[in-house]
Order: structure tokens, then C-alpha cells, then sequence
């Protein structure tokens, strides 16, 4: 039997120095890291408990922005009012994710840590070839089942798509990420797989999430987040889109719009040039449209994934207009 | 020990709106073992806790063809906890055992792990340890090497072929091929279904233990006795050595009927060792372990003169099977009897492909025929430029186009009535894409399904005990059907106590035998048992009553008495009132007991014994005058976002004739828990396999999608059944499957409605929606 040792934190530096040992693995809510345990993915050494620190959940919101703990549950987050007024699309992101069990035991901290539903990834049984969990094994979803795998971000190494739909909306509105005190954008705390798709993060050993932090702003107040999939609730985005917009007085010209793609890419996926060609327009459909277009430059699909290519810009334009019609 | 032991007053009563007194037959009793599965009261087969037990853990084959070359146990032999590691080579073989047909088996011996690989997932070992976790982690350890041989992946496999004709499948009259070619309106179009799975929530296992030669084995079951016979072949031990304990079933939707090869594994194994073993499957195990509904292909084509009238249908179809098991999904059973045609051909291919032996999944054939027929029909009426409905109605068959017999009852004209009315039918705008909301398009569309009446013969036990409370037995079981509730009703009603102070004892092979729950059979058949042993121990009763010197009655002279609320009086009030407590000892009875048994008289136990553990007994369904099938009528709205090909039915109205039902809120749940599976099929339910391997990769209940609330919108059932004297003692029909039959359909026809394009291919995606 598989022994591991588990070990609860008392404090974020013992947490830390604890998790920088090999085969350490942090463990807050567990939804992801239990779940890739029971699969053969994660097989822990040593579990160290983080739920129990104190003062890690807390949920601060002013104008500036809003700060999150590492610990704070989805759950709570998405219900919070003042995330709800100032920050509607993480509210979104967050209620349409997962399951409301799944919402009340997970954490921030470990939502942005989450891993690929890639298939081949979660069954190591049965396809030894896997880059990501055994880097130079190969990949063996290229010419396997892709039907869920990324259009954008992509390498010869490795296709698997980022399932996470909150950091979407933090790539969207700049969001930061804490790790005590290094401070880097979300935006550079996800990594490209390109020929190491095993390092998912910018985070070093010894290092751990303590909080979120993002800056107000008034494409955040009127923000939105659209998710589209097969199944209406407890699944996984075919393609979503977080969306901010402010306009200029005249309540039709785009002064700050953000852009962000979930369920199509190997990271949460910022469409900047979206934003670009858009930034300075009037708020038009067939220009909406147009320039959502730009959202999937450069994708490459391997076959069953094509329909987001297609699906994706529809579904920016979608939530861009349905912004613009609340003007 | 626990055997179910459920009293009706435990539970919450249901109302009786609709005048019939809720405990009475006909009545909406609430689910009598509502309450113990919602407190956790309930104990399913493998939570019973044995001294002793070991846990087994199988290990399964990674590739889908070839040949198992090794298997290196050692370090798993050598891990922790260990007790044994069964291969093809240490497990020592069972004897073959017959079919569920009873068809005697070949005198040959029976591994129930594999040397040679037809499949990816066939169980090849088997790790027992004494705690679970020390088995998973040692079965991790076992190294199988295998020759691997090229593998045919599924239908559309280029090495695939036509596949075996199956003849008994073919159905033929008229013309049909030189009709077609006359037909001045001639349809032609290829619908096929994928690989589904029954999913049930509780995964399978068993708990077995042998004491001598004597074996238990708890484990959820719709069929203890064909089980147990099963067993007992496998062990050359009688059939009463056997005990097949079930107490409550987490859902089985056709999956939980037989024995199967790991139930043979672990009860190996508990001999082996001298100990009772569990084995329970893992999630993805249950996707490979046995077969969910085989893939199918149907081509469907009609012609029909410039009005619509059907004057020739043309059916061929296909359906997978393993390698070296036969499993047949009769793809014409609902395109025969559906509409009336002078000429009809319908034949039907199994093809073998590198997977576990399909089975049997809600509504096996009916359900993938009206798929086809049903979506053929409505392609037609856009052919003909007439409502679907109509076209429906046009061609409606007034007898059985197949056999020429009279319907036993068909109230199918009526049910499109009723779900059009309530639907708003007439208010359909009829071109497709002409009615919409914002970006939804809204389709409207409808379906007919059927499922024949299967029956068989069925036994019960009813007790009168001295407390004046009444006990019935049989080994039949509830997978959340209401087999509890529905008997207890009867019982109550037939002897005149209340439905409180009837206690119901099922799921344990040593009660009064019973047949498969499968096929909506059993209500129909332990209906008419119990009602027939309730008599009998009514009539003993009343007779004691009468005839016995010490009974207050004896000086009355009267012919018979009145039993009612559990009291004992004379027709017309005069004379004594007591309970039946009363009367039983003042007559110095403890008990009476009665077996109801609606087998013809002159069966002999072999008779007897092959009704209860095989299916070569049931009653044809369309056996003597008549032809006896449930209708339904399905009227379905979808909305389709035009942009994002996401469908989502936002209405139903499903009217349904399943006869008389026996407790109408218990009916209604089963239909919309059909029609709910039914959305599944049409919109998210696909086996999806790595064609390399041939193994399915979303076999899990993430990416196996099957419907959230969210993706159910109100349900409105009607029944428009009547009593029907031909098909059950008490004049029902089936329920259980009829619900999902017709619903994909439904849901096809009404995205072609809203958005024009018609998805011949389930399930109905968003790709190919945009
Ligand atoms: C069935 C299912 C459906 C789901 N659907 C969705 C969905 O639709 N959308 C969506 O966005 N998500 C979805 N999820 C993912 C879910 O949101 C994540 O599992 C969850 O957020 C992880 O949080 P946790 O606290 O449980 O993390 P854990 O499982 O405890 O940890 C996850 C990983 O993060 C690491 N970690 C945890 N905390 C920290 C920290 N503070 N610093 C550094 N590393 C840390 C752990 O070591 C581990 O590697 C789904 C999950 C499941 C199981
Ligand atoms: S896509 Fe990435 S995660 Fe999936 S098998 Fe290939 S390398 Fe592994």
C-alpha cells in the first residue's frame, strides 16, 4: 500500500518550508489533488494540510480592488456582494464551475492549481505516453480523442486545454498573484506547455499562493463571464468568454474593453487583439463580430476540436454585445 | 443479517387527489422505502459487515485484442497485505453455466479471467488483500505483457464487414422493395446510435462468503433466482445452496440482471481462501466490466403515395456485438407495429467488434428503433408538406400490421390527443426556423414510442400473522421501481387491512421465487401473484370465521363476511365486529398463510424452476388473440442558440398508456425518469473511444454525460391508459421503459423544427449544430 505522511500546517512559512521537500504536495480543498491521487496521477509523499492557517480566506473588496485569500472557498467568493457588484464576471466564473459540493470544499488557491480533464493525462494505466505527467513520454492525444483539447497555446509536446474558468476573468482584468511576497500577473503565472508541458506554473518549490489580488476597474464592474457547453451545469467549458467593458460618455464608444478566453487554450488565454481592434470603435454587432474573429488567430485544432474555433469569437461577440445592450 | 423489512407506516402517505384512497391499488402511496434510502437507513448489498472479510481488486487488460503473454504477480504477491493474486493460470476454473435462456451449457470449464483478450478492460487478474487500499495499491503492481493482434475498434471499422444476418430478426410482408420503387413520395436516411452505458449510481459488486457448500452472495440484482442459478452452475452445487441476498438496488436500468464474470472472480476467490470477499468495480470499471447499450445502425426508408399513406417500409439494421458473445438489439421491433403498411421488410446484421458483450439498457431495441422510424416518419411529413402529427394519425395502425391481431388495448390516438392539447400542438408555426427568442431558436417536435407487455408467471407469500398485521414474501426485488409499495397496496386492498400493517419482504432468494425485473414485467406479474396469495389467505380467514366452532361468527350462518380496515364483521353490519387479532385467537390460530401462484396447475418444478431463472417461460406478447404493448406519445420544445448549436429542451408533455396503473405516482416518476434519460441519449450520452486502442476514454461520470437538473426542464406526464384485461391480472401494462422510448426522437424531430438541420447521429452535439 501507498503509505504517505500528512502533515497540518500551522503557520504559511511552515506550510512552505514543508511543501519544499520532495514529495511534498500542498492540500486544501482536495477536489483536484485527491482526485488525481485516486487516478495514479498525484502520488503525494507527504500532504501538508493548509486549511487550518488562519486569516487565509479572508475576502477584502474597495475601489482599488479586491483581495482574496488563498484559502477562501469558491463558494464563498461567488456568493460575496461586494465581488458580485464590482466584479461580476469572477462571481460568474465561479458559480458556473464545478458542482455546489465541489464549490464549498474547493479553494482559490487550488482552483488556479488545477490540472488538465485531458483523458490520456488522468490514466496512466492505460497510456504510459503523457509529456506533461512523464516529460519526454510523448503525447498521446495527438491523434486520439481531442474533442476537449485546446485550439490555442498548443505544441508538438502537448494540446491539453486549461479547464479553469476563474482565472480566465483574472487574466482578463490583471489580475496578481501572491506568493507571499513575490507578486507576478496571472497573465505570467501560467505557462505555455511549448517543449515542458510538466511546468504548468511559474512557481518555484517552497513557494505557495496566499492570495489574489485584483485591481478595480470599471471593464470589471461591468464584466461579465459566458460559458458555453454541452451539458447546462457540472461541466467543463467547450468555450467561454470573460468580458469587461467601459464606454465613453456617449454610452456607444469603446473606451476599455478586456478579453479573455476559457475551454480553448493550454492557459487562460487573453485575446488582446480582440481588445485592439475594438478599443476607440462604436458598439456595433457586424464590428463586434468582426473583430471577435481575431480571438482564435493562429488556433490549430486536431480535428474533433475544431468547433471552437468556430464556437470561441461567437462566443466573445455574444458576451461583448450582451454587455453593450446593458449600456 | 439484514433482510427488508419495510412497513408502509413508516413512511409518509402520499394524498389521494384523485379519490382512490392512497393505500389502496390505484392509490399514491408515497415510496415506503423512501425513508430509509433518504436517511441511510439503508443497507445495500456490499455495506453488509462479515468478520473476516478480504478485498478484492481487478486488474484489466490495456489492450483491446490478443493475447496475454505473462503476468508478473510477485511483487504484488509479495506487497502488504496480500493474501493471493488470481491469474488465468492460479484461479481455479467454474463450470460453464447455461444462458439466461437455460440453454444447456457445453461441458466445458469456465475462466472468468482472461488468457485471450477480445476486449480492452477484460478483467485478467485479481488482487485479494486484506484491506482494500492494500489491494488497489498491489494491483497497481501486477505486470501484464501481452502479443497484441489487430483489433476491429467498432462499426465504422474498415475491417468491420456486413456482420451475421440474424434471421429470426427479419420481418417481411407485401412487397416492400418493388412498393417502394412505385411509391410516388419515397424517404431514405441512415440513423445511428452510439455506445451508451446504464450508469447506475451504485457501481456493481458482491459481497461472497461460502460456509461448506453453501454459498451467500449479497449483491444488487434485478433477477436473485436467475443469479443464483448461475452461481450454482458455476459451482456445480444445487440451486438451493445458493442465497442471493439484495436488499436495495442503487438503479440497474438492464445492467444488474445476470451474473457476472467478476461475480465469479470473488466468489472463486471466498472459496479459494476460505473467506468472504468483496469486490466492488470502479467507476471505469463499470464502462468495460459488463455492456451498455450496443452501438446501432439503421438505414430507413418509406414510400408512400402523394398524401402521405405509408405504402412500403424498408428496414435494415446493425447492431455490435463482442467477439465471442451474441448480443442482438432488435432494430424493427417498433418499425413493424408502429404504422400500418401493405408492405414491410426489416432485417437486421450483428457485426463483432473488440468489446465487452453489449446488454441490455432501458428499452433494449425499442429504444434505438423509434430512433429511426420515428425520425424517418418525421422527414416524411416535411416530404409531404403535412404536420407531423397528422402523419402520425394518417398512418396509424388500427391492428398489428406484423402479427394481424387486435391490440390487446391501444390508446395512442388518444395520447396524441391529450399531450397535443396540453402541449398547444395547433399553435406550431409549421416551417422550421420560424419560431424563435432572440438568439433561441425554437423547434417544436413529436415522437411515438412503445414497449411490448412482457409476461410471466410469478409466485408470492402471504402471511395473516396473529397481531392481525399481513406479510408478504417473494424474492423478487425494488430497484426503485415501488415493487414495496405496489405490493403492499395490493395486499392491503385484496385481505382489507391497512397499508400500515402490511410488512414487505424482498431481495432474498429464499422467499417465494420471482422471475427478472426486466422488460417492465414485474408489477404486472407480482401484482397478480400477491393478489392471488391475498385471496387465498382472505378466503381462509373469512372460511375460520365462519366454520370454526370458537368463532363469535360460528352461530351466524352467514356465507361470507366482510374484511375491511383489518376488522371482521358481517355484510350487512348485524352480528360481531373484531379485528382480525381477535379472531385469530379466539379461534387459537397464530397465522394463516397462503402461496399465490399464477402458474397453470399442472407445472411441474422443472416447469416451476425454469420459470424463475430463465426468460424461456414469459408469456408472448402477442400469444393468443391479441397484441398487447404500452404507447406513449412524446410533444417536446427545444430552444437552440443559433449561434453556439447548444440545445436544451425547455418543455415536455408526454402522454402515456401503460394501462391501469397500480399506484399512479410511482408510474409518473418512472416515465419522467425515462423521458430524463431519453434527454440524455438525444443531447449528451456517447461512449467515446480512442479508435488506436479501442478503449472507451470518458468512462467516468465527468465526461460520461448524463443530465443535471439544470438540464431538465417540467415534465408533464398524462396517462391515458384503461384497465387492460389481457395483459396483467390487474390490467397494467408496463411503465419502466416505456418512458424513454420515442423521447430522442422527439428532441431530433424538434431541432430540425427550429433550426432545419436534421442530426441523424446521436447524441445531438453542438458541432453539429454549427
Ligand atoms: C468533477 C469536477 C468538476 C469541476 N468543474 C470545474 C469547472 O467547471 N470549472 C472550474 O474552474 N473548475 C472545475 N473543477 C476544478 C475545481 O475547481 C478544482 O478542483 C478546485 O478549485 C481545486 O481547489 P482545491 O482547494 O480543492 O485544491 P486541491 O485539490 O487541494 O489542490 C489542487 C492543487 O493545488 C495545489 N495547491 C492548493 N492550494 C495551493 C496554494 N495555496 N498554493 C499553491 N498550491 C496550492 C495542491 O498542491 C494541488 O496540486 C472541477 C473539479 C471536479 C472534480
Ligand atoms: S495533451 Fe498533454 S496532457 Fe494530454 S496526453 Fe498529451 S501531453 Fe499528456
Amino acid at each position: 500500500m501507498r503509505d504517505f505522511s500528512y502533515l497540518r500546517a500551522t503557520s504559511t512559512d511552515a506550510a512552505r518550508r514543508a511543501a519544499a521537500l520532495p514529495g511534498a504536495m500542498l492540500l486544501a480543498g482536495g477536489t483536484t489533488l485527491i482526485d488525481l491521487a485516486k487516478c495514479g496521477v498525484a502520488e503525494p509523499e507527504t500532504l501538508v494540510d493548509i486549511t487550518h492557517l488562519k486569516g487565509l480566506d479572508r475576502i477584502a473588496v474597495d475601489e482599488r480592488g479586491a483581495t482574496i485569500g488563498a484559502l477562501a472557498k469558491m463558494g464563498h467568493v461567488a456568493d460575496h456582494a461586494d465581488i458580485k457588484s464590482r466584479f461580476p464576471a469572477i462571481s460568474e466564473t465561479l458559480w458556473q464551475a464545478a458542482s455546489a459540493q465541489i464549490r464549498n470544499m474547493a479553494t482559490i488557491g487550488g482552483n488556479l492549481m488545477q490540472r488538465t480533464r485531458c483523458p490520456y493525462f488522468r490514466d496512466p494505466s492505460n497510456f504510459s505516453a503523457c509529456n506533461k505527467r512523464e516529460p519526454g513520454s510523448g503525447c498521446s492525444a495527438i491523434g486520439g480523442v481531442t474533442r476537449g483539447h485546446a485550439v490555442l497555446g498548443t505544441s508538438e509536446a502537448c494540446i491539453a486545454m486549461y479547464p479553469g474558468d476563474l482565472a480566465t476573468a483574472l487574466v482578463a482584468f490583471d489580475a496578481v498573484v501572491h506568493l507571499g511576497e513575490r507578486k507576478l500577473l496571472v497573465d505570467d503565472f501560467f505557462l505555455l506547455p511549448a517543449t515542458t508541458p510538466d511546468r504548468e506554473h511559474a512557481i518555484e518549490p517552497g513557494e505557495m499562493i496566499t492570495a489574489i489580488e485584483i485591481p478595480g476597474s470599471a471593464a470589471a464592474r461591468r464584466s461579465t463571464y459566458l460559458k458555453i457547453r454541452d451539458r447546462q451545469s457540472y461541466e467543463f467549458a467547450a468555450a467561454s468568454a470573460a468580458v469587461g467593458i467601459e464606454v465613453e460618455a456617449d454610452g456607444r464608444t469603446i473606451r476599455d474593453l478586456r478579453v479573455a478566453l476559457g475551454g480553448v487554450a493550454t492557459r487562460p488565454w487573453r485575446a488582446r487583439a480582440v481588445e485592439d481592434a475594438l478599443r476607440g470603435k462604436v458598439l456595433e454587432p457586424e464590428t463586434v463580430r468582426a473583430a471577435s474573429l481575431l480571438a482564435v488567430e493562429g488556433a490549430v485544432d486536431h480535428g474533433a476540436n475544431h468547433y471552437k474555433i468556430e464556437l470561441a469569437p461567437r462566443v466573445v461577440a455574444r458576451a461583448i454585445l450582451k454587455l453593450g445592450e446593458t449600456a | 443479517m439484514t433482510v427488508h423489512n419495510i412497513r408502509v407506516g413508516e413512511s409518509k402517505r402520499g394524498d389521494a387527489s384523485d379519490g382512490t384512497l392512497a393505500e389502496s391499488v390505484g392509490g399514491r402511496l408515497s415510496r415506503v422505502d423512501g425513508p430509509a434510502k433518504i436517511t441511510g437507513a439503508a443497507r445495500y448489498a456490499v455495506e453488509q459487515q462479515l468478520e473476516g472479510l478480504a478485498h478484492a481488486v481487478l486488474v484489466e487488460s490495456t489492450i483491446a485484442s490478443g493475447k496475454v503473454r505473462a503476468i508478473d504477480a510477485a511483487t504484488a504477491e509479495a506487497s502488504p497485505g496480500v493474501l493471493r493474486v488470481l491469474t488465468p493460470d492460479t484461479i481455479i476454473s467454474l463450470r460453464t453455466a447455461s444462458d439466461w435462456f437455460g440453454t444447456p451449457p457445453p461441458d466445458k470449464p469456465y475462466c472468468p479471467l482472461a488468457r485471450d483478450i477480445t476486449f480492452c478492460g477484460q478483467h485478467v487478474a485479481a488482487v485479494v488483500a486484506e484491506t482494500f487500499e492494500q489491494a488497489v495499491a498491489a494491483a497497481a503492481l501486477v505486470k501484464v505483457s501481452y502479443d497484441e493482434t489487430p483489433s476491429i475498434v467498432d462499426l465504422d471499422d474498415g475491417k468491420a464487414g456486413d456482420g451475421i444476418p440474424i434471421d429470426a430478426m427479419t420481418k417481411e410482408w407485401g412487397d416492400a422493395p418493388a412498393a417502394f420503387a412505385a411509391a410516388p413520395v419515397r424517404i431514405c436516411a441512415a440513423y445511428n446510435t452510439p455506445r451508451e452505458y446504464q450508469a447506475p449510481m451504485e457501481p456493481h459488486g458482491l459481497i461472497a462468503r461460502w460456509e461448506g457448500e453453501h454459498l451467500t452472495v449479497w449483491e444488487p440484482s434485478q433477477w436473485l433466482d436467475g443469479m443464483a442459478r448461475t452461481y450454482a452452475e458455476w459451482f456445480a452445487v444445487p440451486f438451493g445452496n445458493v442465497r442471493l441476498v439484495s436488499p436495495y438496488i442503487g438503479g440497474g436500468f438492464g445492467s444488474k440482471a445476470l451474473a457476472l464474470s467478476h461475480g465469479a472472480v470473488a466468489a472463486r476467490a471466498a472459496k479459494m481462501l476460505g473467506r468472504p470477499v468483496k469486490l466492488v468495480m470502479t467507476r471505469p470499471q463499470t464502462f468495460t466490466g459488463y455492456g451498455g447499450r450496443a452501438a446501432t445502425r439503421q438505414t430507413v426508408t418509406i414510400g408512400t403515395d402523394r398524401e402521405g399513406v405509408i405504402q412500403s417500409i424498408v428496414h435494415r439494421g446493425v447492431n455490435e456485438t463482442s467477439v465471442d458473445g451474441m448480443w442482438v438489439e432488435p432494430l424493427g421491433s417498433v418499425t413493424s407495429i408502429m404504422y400500418a403498411t401493405p408492405n414491410f421488410s426489416s432485417k437486421q446484421n450483428v457485426v463483432r467488434v473488440n468489446s465487452v458483450v453489449p446488454g441490455a439498457m432501458r428499452a433494449p431495441g425499442e429504444n434505438p428503433s423509434a430512433f429511426g422510424i420515428e425520425s424517418a416518419i418525421d422527414e416524411l411529413a416535411y416530404e409531404i408538406g403535412i404536420d407531423p402529427l397528422e402523419i402520425r394519425l394518417k398512418n396509424y395502425a388500427e391492428q398489428d400490421p406484423h402479427t394481424r391481431k387486435a391490440w390487446s388495448t391501444r390508446q395512442l390516438r388518444e395520447a396524441f390527443a391529450a399531450g397535443a392539447e396540453r402541449f398547444g400542438w395547433a399553435r406550431r408555426s409549421p416551417k422550421p426556423r420560424s419560431m424563435r427568442d432572440g438568439n433561441q431558436l425554437i423547434g417544436w417536435g413529436v415522437a411515438a414510442g412503445t414497449y411490448p407487455v412482457r409476461r410471466a408467471y410469478g409466485e408470492a407469500v402471504v402471511r395473516i400473522l396473529a397481531d392481525g398485521s399481513v406479510e408478504v414474501e417473494s424474492s423478487s426485488i425494488d430497484m426503485g421501481q415501488g415493487t414495496y409499495t405496489i405490493l403492499a397496496q395490493t395486499a392491503a386492498e385484496t385481505v382489507g387491512v391497512r397499508a400500515d400493517d402490511v410488512v414487505v419482504k424482498l431481495g432474498d432468494s429464499r422467499f417465494a421465487r420471482a422471475g427478472v425485473a426486466g422488460g417492465s414485467r414485474l408489477a404486472g406479474v407480482m401484482t397478480g401473484a400477491v393478489s392471488k396469495a391475498a385471496t387465498s389467505a382472505l378466503d381462509q380467514l373469512v372460511g375460520l370465521a365462519i366454520s370454526d366452532p370458537r368463532s363469535p361468527f360460528h352461530a351466524l350462518q352467514a356465507n361470507t363476511l366482510v374484511v375491511a380496515n383489518g376488522r371482521i364483521g358481517s355484510p350487512r353490519g348485524d352480528g360481531p365486529d373484531v379485528s382480525i387479532a381477535e379472531l385469530l385467537k379466539s379461534v387459537g390460530r397464530d397465522r394463516i398463510e397462503a402461496t399465490g401462484d399464477t402458474m397453470p396447475a399442472n407445472s411441474t418444478a422443472e416447469d416451476r424452476y425454469k420459470n424463475y431463472t430463465t426468460i424461456a417461460m414469459a408469456l408472448p406478447h402477442t400469444e393468443g388473440d391479441y397484441s398487447r404493448y404500452s404507447w406513449c406519445a412524446h410533444f417536446i420544445e427545444v430552444r437552440v442558440d443559433e449561434d453556439f448549436g447548444t440545445v436544451r429542451v425547455s418543455r415536455v408533455v408526454s402522454a402515456l398508456d401503460s394501462g391501469r396503473l397500480y399506484n399512479p405516482k410511482l408510474a409518473e416518476s418512472q416515465w419522467k425518469g425515462g423521458i430524463i434519460m431519453g434527454i440524455g441519449q438525444a443531447l449528451l450520452e456517447e461512449g467515446i473511444m480512442d479508435r488506436r486502442h479501442g478503449r472507451i476514454v470518458n468512462n467516468n461520470l465527468a465526461d460520461y454525460l448524463v443530465p443535471t437538473n439544470a438540464d431538465i426542464p417540467d415534465i408533464e406526464v398524462i396517462s391515458v391508459g384503461i384497465p387492460d384485461p389481457h395483459s396483467s391480472a390487474l390490467g397494467g401494462k408496463g411503465v419502466g421503459e416505456l418512458g424513454i422510448v420515442g423521447v430522442a426522437p422527439a428532441i431530433a424531430n424538434a431541432v430540425f423544427h427550429a433550426t432545419g438541420k436534421r442530426v441523424r447521429d446521436l447524441p445531438i452535439t453542438l458541432e453539429k449544430l454549427i
